[in-house]
């Protein structure tokens, strides 16, 4: 909301400038969000009269014109601009005025000597049309200053409310609210009724009485609708952000910013056999005022004739009701509107109106009345007319119960005591009424505030007003317990640092993602869309980590990176009961950076898989598998307790040109979870005797999985070996075509005693005979 | 036949000229081999009187060391020349850089809530968590923001077609976490949330950590003393300036924004801070009865305050980030800088 700084000091004047009271507002949690001059800093400018304008001697385009600028005999000024002419009144920069960028001095123009100049908007750095000089009403006075006559030494305020505080939305309500933080003395506007000098009444008919509790309507007839606005309020209306347009609207306007009540003129001669307040039916439509037309649904509260809807209660009016230059007769409209009949409406509509922010958040429905006449008022002083009687229709009206409020409660919640009789002040200059029974206030809320209800409303309201900034900040007291540190949870950050410290850097991509991409990696992903995407490639919610990272990928290679390694903790999203936190990362490019001394080599299946052994600290199980985004032959399942935890493999050659990547990253995806926890490290004592090794090389079908030979070894192993792993795999000369050769390391170490030479080839023995058995493997010759 | 002197000059010489171990060995056998000059000479001592071999004996011996000794002058030498040849061939040029791996690193928003974790956890905080797709319950209702309430309209929502939304906030942490657990507690709860809302200053998706303390006796006073204390510890600034401002959550009341002095200008007022010398850090507040209504915890009983801050403002303030949007483009060349 913006207002005008003087105007607001009409009201109520503290003895602060504009930034102090700007804090003021600020601290008291009416946060202003700028300060904005009227007008741009210039001085010794007047109200001028040319009283002739002669074409100079000695050039085309400049008039020499004698000027009236109040005082006793004319000066001479020469002006350039198009429309200098005699009679005219236009703002003059005497000598010695500073202007935005320029300073006025006596100066001979083209061999005459000017004493000021006469200015257009632009070069008073004013708004408006600057094709030549600024013109002046009539009645403007001349030899006045142009800054105190047109009152420019004011700040527009904008303010950032928060949605509790309606009662701030008019300058009567920011003046009491001032008032109260300031305990600066508040002179509110004095409202008189006006007597009907007719006695034409609209018959008023509320049907949905608990929407709209209160309807006031009032005829004025014969108003002439082209009157000039006053130029006092068009200033207003204009430093408020409303542009005036004319004289009944802006009156109804001007009665909203003063005293925050929304108004509406109907053209009467539009309203057909009475007022009904009703709700909108089923398939009625209106046209508003700003020439949309809404489709009304049968919870909108609208004001109709009998025949069809005038206006949509609160929001807006219709078009075809609207008042137009030439209306005379005009209905105006006050009414209390219950929030949560208007709440929502407007914006499902696409609409937020002065009026239905006013409305959804709570207007004073004691002062409706006086808004009525306060508008009547106006309007007869600048358009004339006769008005009639006021019609009022009034259901249940909100309640304003007395709230307890209990002194040690609020000391509790504040960590302070604060003084009851400043409390009780501060309450009452806020407009509620207090009376202190024992350890309690029993204070009950004005009708304009709409957020005190309970006993913490006027907590805070009490703490508001001593100031939060005064309230002492202490560090807490409590219990020091220690808390649980569980040594088998793997926290995340742990799961960060292992990754990084694999040579990965960490991304955080949008959950959400395009679907073509998601369902590119996976033709069976049904991911969740939004309702309300801000763009198709953020429009369904990740199944996988990988389109994000792929897209990051792609980005990056687009900026010159070549190698690549980057992963992602975050979650997927398969419905609202499973969000499944994963672990997920690219390798592209060479497996260590470009360095001297070390061949350079791509990133293969192999890398990925030890980095991952590395993450968990252990051998993974690795099976053959597949996956719609990954190379088939290249794609392992990860297995834990025989459960799959998570994918690994080379991006399918079909994708990698999709994505128009040069060449197939490695991606893997893991459950999280299967990271989360690990068991408690258990020292199991050291062998004293020595162990032995030896190495045997199987020859096998070169597409027998090496994982199942080991299987098919430890199945067979005798309890004294330690290890049995796999350390070389040769395909090639010496081995025949379609068979390769595995070379096993077996270690044996017995916790008891020497191994002898005889249980050592028995336990040998025991392995050829299982891999023979099982793996149809040999041992090489 | 030759005096021992005489051997032992030729042997001094012969030593002398040796290039090799090998060649010295070869000499070494020439004199004091089976068959060696001295080895000859001690042997023929057998044919001496007893008188002359004493004197005779001792001569040889006297030779025998002098040899020797010159024998192992010589090796040390050239063991020493040998080493000294095969570290001059070893030496390395220690100015060409290490090789391995590279190092990866956190992104800047892990970075800072890591660090915003470690603050609280200090004083006994620990992190809950909750889900990103939520109910419409959780994220407004409990929350004391019924429908239609304006202050609906400030979170701009991302709704799901199935009906539930993106949450807007980690505020729904709390009510989670306080219907499974009763007080006094202690929590921050990091996350994910989303806003329908995408230009300069803002991304759909950003992070929040929510913080919540409920006990018998934690009052507005303390919740100040938490927050200056988190802000100064985590800017590392004992003088940062704080001020609180009343405000508007529905979920809590007395509500209050943060304000700390301008990290960029010192207060003197500058682009980031709108030239108004602070910044607006966090929101807070006493738990909203209603809130505490719906998990059935007794507001006589029990106060508590919540807050809620945002990540990516605090990495920007602490790491001079000049564009929210940069966090989410993942520019390797923006990460490596907060390795």
């Amino acid at each position: 909301m913006q207002f005008s700084e003087a105007w607001l000091r009409t009201l109520v004047n503290p003895a602060l400038d504009t930034r102090a009271l700007a804090h003021a507002l600020t601290m008291a949690g009416l946060e202003v969000e700028a300060l904005e001059p009227a007008a741009p800093a210039f001085s010794h400018v007047v109200v001028a009269e040319i009283l002739s304008a002669e074409k100079h001697p000695d050039a085309d385009r400049l008039r020499v014109c004698q000027v009236d600028v109040g005082e006793s005999s004319p000066v001479t000024i020469v002006c350039g601009a198009p429309n200098a002419a005699a009679g005219l009144k236009v703002p003059c920069a005497r000598p010695g005025a500073k202007l935005p960028g320029i300073e006025i001095k006596v100066a001979k123009v083209r061999g005459v000597e000017s004493f000021g100049m006469l200015c257009s908007t632009k070069e008073l750095g004013l708004p408006g049309d600057a094709t030549g000089l600024m013109l002046l009403p009539d009645d403007a006075p001349v030899g006045e200053d142009f800054r105190a006559w047109l009152n420019l030494d004011d700040t527009l305020v904008t303010l950032k409310l928060t949605p509790n505080r309606a009662d701030c939305l008019s300058i009567a309500g920011l003046a009491r609210e001032v008032g109260a933080v300031t305990g600066a003395e508040v002179r509110l506007p004095q409202i008189e009724a006006v007597a009907p000098t007719i006695q034409d009444a609209v018959r008023v008919q509320v049907d949905a009485i608990e929407a709209c509790p209160r309807y006031l309507a009032r005829t004025v007839r014969g108003i002439d609708a082209q009157a000039p606005t006053p130029r006092w309020m068009a200033e207003r209306l204009e430093r408020s952000g409303i542009r005036p347009l004319l004289a009944p609207v802006d009156i109804t306007n001007y009665v909203l910013l003063e005293l925050g009540q929304p108004m509406h003129a109907f053209a009467l001669s539009r309203v057909q056999g009475g007022i009904q307040v009703r709700m909108a039916r089923a398939g009625e439509k209106l046209e508003l005022l700003n020439g949309q037309t809404a489709e009304l649904a049968p919870d909108m509260l609208v004001i109709a004739d009998a025949n069809c809807p005038l206006a949509l209660a609160g929001i807006m009016g219709g078009q075809a009701s609207s008042v137009e230059k030439f209306t005379v007769d005009v209905l105006l409209e006050a009414a209390f509107f219950a929030p949560a009949a208007i709440a929502g409406r407007a914006r499902r509509l696409g609409l937020s109106t002065d009026s239905s922010h006013r409305f959804e958040r709570g207007v004073d429905f004691a002062a409706v009345r006086q808004a009525m006449e306060r508008a009547t008022r106006l309007l007869i002083d600048i358009c004339g007319g006769q008005p009639g009687p006021v019609v009022e229709a009034t259901g249940e009206l909100p309640r304003r119960d007395p709230i307890v409020l209990r002194l040690p409660r609020l000391a509790r919640v504040a960590g302070v005591a604060l003084d009851p009789d400043a409390v009780a002040c501060g309450l009452r200059a806020l407009g509620a009424t207090v009376e202190r029974r024992d350890d309690s206030l029993v204070v009950t809320p004005p009708t304009f505030r709409f957020d005190l209800a309970i006993e913490e409303d006027l907590i805070e309201e009490a703490v508001r007003l001593y100031g939060y900034d005064a309230i002492p900040a202490q560090p807490p007291a409590a219990p020091s317990r220690m808390l649980p540190q569980d040594e088998t949870r793997v926290h995340d950050d742990a799961l960060r640092a292992s990754m990084v410290g694999l040579d990965y850097q960490e991304v955080i991509t949008y959950s959400f993602i395009d679907p073509a991409w998601e369902t590119a990696l996976d033709p069976a992903a049904s991911p969740l869309p939004l309702a309300n995407p801000l763009a198709s490639q953020l429009s369904a919610m990740r199944t996988t980590l990988w389109g994000g990272l792929l897209e990051t990928l792609r980005h990056n290679l687009n900026r010159q990176q070549e190698r690549v390694r980057i992963f992602e903790l975050g979650r997927a999203y398969v419905s609202l009961a499973d969000q499944p936190m994963k672990l997920a990362g690219v390798a592209y490019g060479n497996v260590v950076p470009e360095q001297w001394g070390a061949l350079a080599r791509r990133v293969d299946f192999h890398d990925l898989k030890g980095d991952l052994e590395r993450l968990f600290g252990q051998a993974l199980e690795v099976r053959a598998a597949t996956h719609p985004a990954l190379h088939p032959g290249q794609c392992g399942e990860i297995l834990i307790d025989d459960r799959v935890v998570g994918r690994l493999g080379a991006l399918h050659p079909r994708l990698v040109q999709a994505f128009d990547l040069p060449a197939a990253p490695m991606l893997f995806e893991l459950d999280a979870r299967a990271l989360m926890w690990r068991s408690l490290p258990r020292h199991a004592g050291l062998s004293r005797f020595p162990q032995v090794r030896r190495d045997l090389a199987f020859v096998l079908d070169i597409r027998y999985p090496a994982g199942e030979l080991i299987a098919a070894l430890r199945e067979a192993a005798a309890p004294a070996i330690r290890e049995i792993a796999v350390f070389d795999d040769y395909r090639g000369k010496g081995v025949p075509e379609s068979q390769k050769s595995l070379a096993i390391r077996v270690v044996m170490q017995d916790t008891q005693r020497t191994l002898t030479d005889q249980e050592v080839e028995d336990a040998v023995h025991k392995l050829v005979e299982a891999a023979k058995r099982h793996c149809q493997a040999s041992l090489r010759a | 036949m030759r005096t021992p002197n005489e051997i032992v000059a030729d042997a001094l010489a012969a030593i002398h000229g040796c290039a090799d171990l090998q060649a010295l060995e070869q000499v070494k056998a020439g004199y004091l081999g089976k068959s060696g000059q001295l080895t000859d000479l001690l042997k023929s001592l057998g044919g001496m009187p007893a008188e002359d071999r004493k004197i005779a004996g001792a001569r040889i011996n006297e030779a025998k060391q002098a040899v020797e000794a010159a024998l192992k002058d010589k090796r040390e030498a050239l063991q020493q020349a040998e080493l000294d040849r095969q570290l001059a061939a070893e030496t390395l040029d220690v100015t060409l850089p290490g090789r391995g791996l590279g190092r990866g690193g956190l992104h800047p928003v892990s970075k800072t809530l890591s660090r915003i974790q470690a603050l609280f956890h200090s004083i006994g905080f620990e992190v809950a968590t909750g889900p990103e797709i939520e109910t419409d319950f959780f994220n407004f209702t409990a929350l004391n923001i019924p429908e239609d309430h304006p202050a609906r309209a400030m979170h701009d929502t991302f709704y799901l077609q199935s009906g539930e939304l993106l949450r807007t906030h980690t505020s729904p942490v709390q009510v989670r976490y306080m219907q499974k657990h009763q007080p006094p507690l202690r929590i921050i709860a990091p996350g994910r949330v989303y806003r329908c809302d995408s230009d300069v200053t803002h991304t759909p998706m950003f992070h929040q950590v929510e913080g919540l303390w409920v006990d018998e006796n934690v009052s507005f006073a303390d919740l100040k003393g938490v927050l200056a204390d988190f802000m100064r510890n985590f800017f590392e600034r004992d003088d940062l300036p704080v001020r609180f401002r009343p405000s508007f959550f529905p979920f809590t009341e007395p509500s209050a924004e943060m304000d700390i002095g301008c990290v960029i200008c010192g207060g003197e007022g500058c682009r980031v801070c709108s030239h108004t010398g602070w910044l607006e850090v966090l929101g807070c507040g006493m738990v909203h009865p209603n809130v505490f209504k719906h998990v059935n915890i007794d507001t006589e009983r029990y106060i508590g305050f919540a807050f809620g801050l945002g990540v990516e403002r605090l990495a920007m303030l602490r790491y001079g980030v000049d564009d929210l949007r940069l966090f989410f483009e993942n520019d390797l060349r923006f990460l490596k800088q907060f390795q």
